[in-house]
């Protein structure tokens, strides 16, 4: 009902400087979008153009199907996060949380419910007459959250809420966020250039980079299908490897072998195409119905539960880099990996967007 | 002492107050003595009618203040100058300092105009201001009279009630300057965050500027107002030089009194007491501001 869209929205500073360039996205009740992108990719003004504190130059901003471009951020109904929290300093904890109520002149009564209510939803209790000096990280953010919550807006937006947070806490804080925030019917608008809390916190994910929309998907399709060769670098960690490769008629070469190219692929121009694959997706040793690649590992950087292996590939100036599980892999040692057809990503030399290949749209 | 020595912190201390010991003679020598040499001196009768031989009197001369008309006057004309200086000069100074705080073009040049009053030397302010108020030339008149608001040229600086409102004028032109960079200093501490997340929750700009503003910058507005205070009730060379005290001891305030009495009059000892009584006066209002300054502060103190 209280649906959020933007349509055809642009800011422009100056004729160099564009933030957003013709963004359009909906986000329904319940819905929960990210704004995810490298800095200065024109996230942050966009949240800033939806809660009003900036005007767009073209293009509008509606909330529940009312057009709220011209309102100012006060009249619009939503709630925003801010990453430095920006509480009020010199107030407590609870005239933090309750003054937008009192700006609206709610009832004292309600005030003290509503209140109440968020304080037990986000525990806490006991801090309500203290001062944001004395209260920690992680307490303050609470606060943050619970400025917003109580004011029952139509949109939340949430600019950064956890980069303030050293990271043991932020795992904890973005788990607790997700249960907030499916408990509310409320569309929700969050800025991240983490991608981690993208994937994990949202319905949807929009990846913006200079300012351009790159790919408006759910995380998973974000992760299995990037629309460009930007969003399959940008997303996943490590890195997805991203190979300019030589074709030659039906088969691209990667050093000495051949990787057969989908079939909807028109003859690339410069005769060259990308081929990205994600190091959890090589696979050591031939397996059936895979291309191999033999090279020479010369990096091996321990990550935990798995190995990042780098290896040269034979006959190329090429690297992969695989996570390969429990190796006793040496620098210096040969090794063959093998790329499953199901998970090559191919990129258009020229306009770096995604090569459809052909079942992909059956099955999704 | 063998035990205070015995510790290292003892020691410490020991070396402290021995590095102390300078500065701490320089001060005594500076500020104690003077200030403890009035205080004796306004225990004694030193005038030409002693032909300036101290004579012992006690409490004397603060006997003879209360019954001192000019003296009570002196000090009632000193509190209207101060309250109303520095109540305008907070308003104005506010106001320049918020429009200073915004970002416009040639801001920068306008800061550095907006401190210029204040760097002038006071006694060349006094002088323009009394060639501005001057009766028969002065711009001032001129102004009005071509405005059409006065019909006959007005003697500013030789009217009681005009000159006084007139020295006030003056001194509210030369220290707006100094109160305004001080808020705005304190402004400029405020994040911009604040005043956005306000606008979201449905501040209008009068409720930001009473609600987030105002208490945000009430340290530098105690600041200000304990430092125009205590200049401004011990204000000398302006008045000095634009009146000397006149007409009729209409802008006679409490230093040009003591002036008077002291290098006009001869009369050490009772300028002495005089003296002793302003200074208390002074530093139990500057305490008491430097109290509430401390308790704001505390408020304010944050994230």
């Amino acid at each position: 009902m209280a649906k959020l869209e933007v349509t055809h929205l642009n800011k422009t500073y100056s004729p160099k400087i564009v933030p957003v360039k013709d963004l359009s996205l909906a986000v329904e009740d319940g819905e929960f979008l990210t704004l995810l992108g490298p800095s200065g990719c024109g996230k942050s003004t966009t949240l800033r153009l939806i809660a009003g504190l900036e005007q767009p130059t073209r293009g509008e901003v509606l909330i529940g199907s009312k057009n709220v471009t011209h309102r100012s951020a006060g009249d619009r109904n939503i709630a925003m996060v801010f990453q430095s929290y920006a509480l009020y300093p010199h107030m407590t904890v609870f005239e933090n949380i309750a003054s937008g109520l009192k700006l609206r002149k709610t009832p004292v009564g309600e005030i003290q419910q509503r209140v109440a209510e968020a304080s037990r939803v986000l525990d806490l209790d006991g801090l309500m007459q203290r001062k944001p000096s004395k209260l920690s990280g992680g307490q303050r953010q609470r606060v943050a959250l619970g400025r917003a919550l109580v004011r029952k807006p139509d949109v939340f937006l949430l600019d950064e809420p956890l980069s303030n947070l050293d990271a043991l806490l932020r795992e904890q804080v973005r788990a607790e966020l997700k249960q907030l925030f499916q408990s509310q019917n409320t569309p929700v608008v969050y800025v991240t250039h983490d991608q981690t809390e993208a994937m994990t916190l949202s319905t949807k994910v929009a990846v913006l980079y200079k300012g351009d929309l790159q790919q408006l998907d759910s995380p998973q399709r974000i992760y299995s299908h990037p629309a460009n060769q930007f969003v399959a670098g940008f997303i996943g960690s490590p890195q997805m490897n991203l190979l300019t490769l030589p074709c030659e008629n039906s088969h691209a070469l990667l050093g000495e072998a051949r990787v057969p190219l989908p079939q909807v692929t028109e003859p690339q121009p410069a005769g060259q195409i990308v081929l990205g694959i994600r190091p959890e997706h090589l696979q050591v040793g031939k397996q059936p119905d895979c291309t191999a690649v033999r090279g020479q590992v010369f990096l091996i950087e321990n990550l935990g539960m798995s190995d990042l292996v780098s290896m040269h590939v034979q006959n190329s100036e090429l690297t992969l880099r695989a996570l390969i599980a429990n190796t006793t892999l040496k620098a210096g040692d040969e090794l063959v990996l093998s790329l499953p057809p199901q998970q090559l990503h191919w990129f258009d030399i020229e306009t770096r967007s995604r090569i459809p290949v052909q079942p992909e749209t059956v099955a999704h | 002492m063998s035990n205070a020595l015995r510790t290292i912190r003892g020691r410490e201390h020991l070396t402290g107050w021995l590095l102390l010991l300078p500065a701490l003679m320089l001060l005594a020598l500076v500020f104690a003595y003077p200030i403890l040499r009035a205080f004796w001196l306004s225990l004694f009768i030193e005038n030409l009618g002693t032909n300036l031989e101290p004579v012992f009197t006690g409490l004397g001369n603060y006997v003879r203040m209360v019954g001192d008309g000019r003296f009570w006057q002196s000090l009632w004309i000193t509190t209207i100058f101060t309250v109303i200086a520095v109540t305008i000069e907070l308003v104005l100074g506010m106001a320049i300092a918020l429009v200073l705080n915004e970002s416009f073009r040639g801001r920068g040049l306008a800061r550095t105009i907006a401190i210029l009053p204040w760097a002038l030397p006071t006694a060349l302010i006094a002088l323009s201001w009394q060639w501005i108020f001057n009766g028969e030339f002065g711009v001032w008149n001129d102004i009005l009279l071509r405005l059409g608001i006065l019909q006959e040229p007005i003697n500013w600086l030789g009217e009681p009630g005009l000159a006084l409102a007139s020295t006030i004028a003056a001194d509210i032109w030369k220290t707006t300057s100094f109160v305004a960079i001080l808020l705005l200093a304190g402004l400029q501490s405020i994040s911009e965050d604040l005043y956005e997340a306000h606008a979201i929750d449905g501040a209008t700009p009068w409720q930001s500027f009473r609600q987030i503003t105002l208490p945000m910058v009430m340290p530098q507005i105690l600041i200000a107002v304990l430092f125009r205070f205590a200049q401004s009730f011990g204000i000398f060379d302006l008045v000095q030089v634009m009146t000397g005290g006149g007409p009729a001891g209409s802008t006679e305030v409490v230093s040009v009194y003591i002036y008077a009495t002291v290098m006009r009059y001869l009369d050490f000892g009772y300028g002495a007491a005089l003296v002793v009584i302003t200074f208390l006066i002074l530093v139990a209002v500057v305490a008491i501001a430097a109290f509430l300054l401390s308790k704001a502060q505390n408020r304010t103190e944050g994230v």
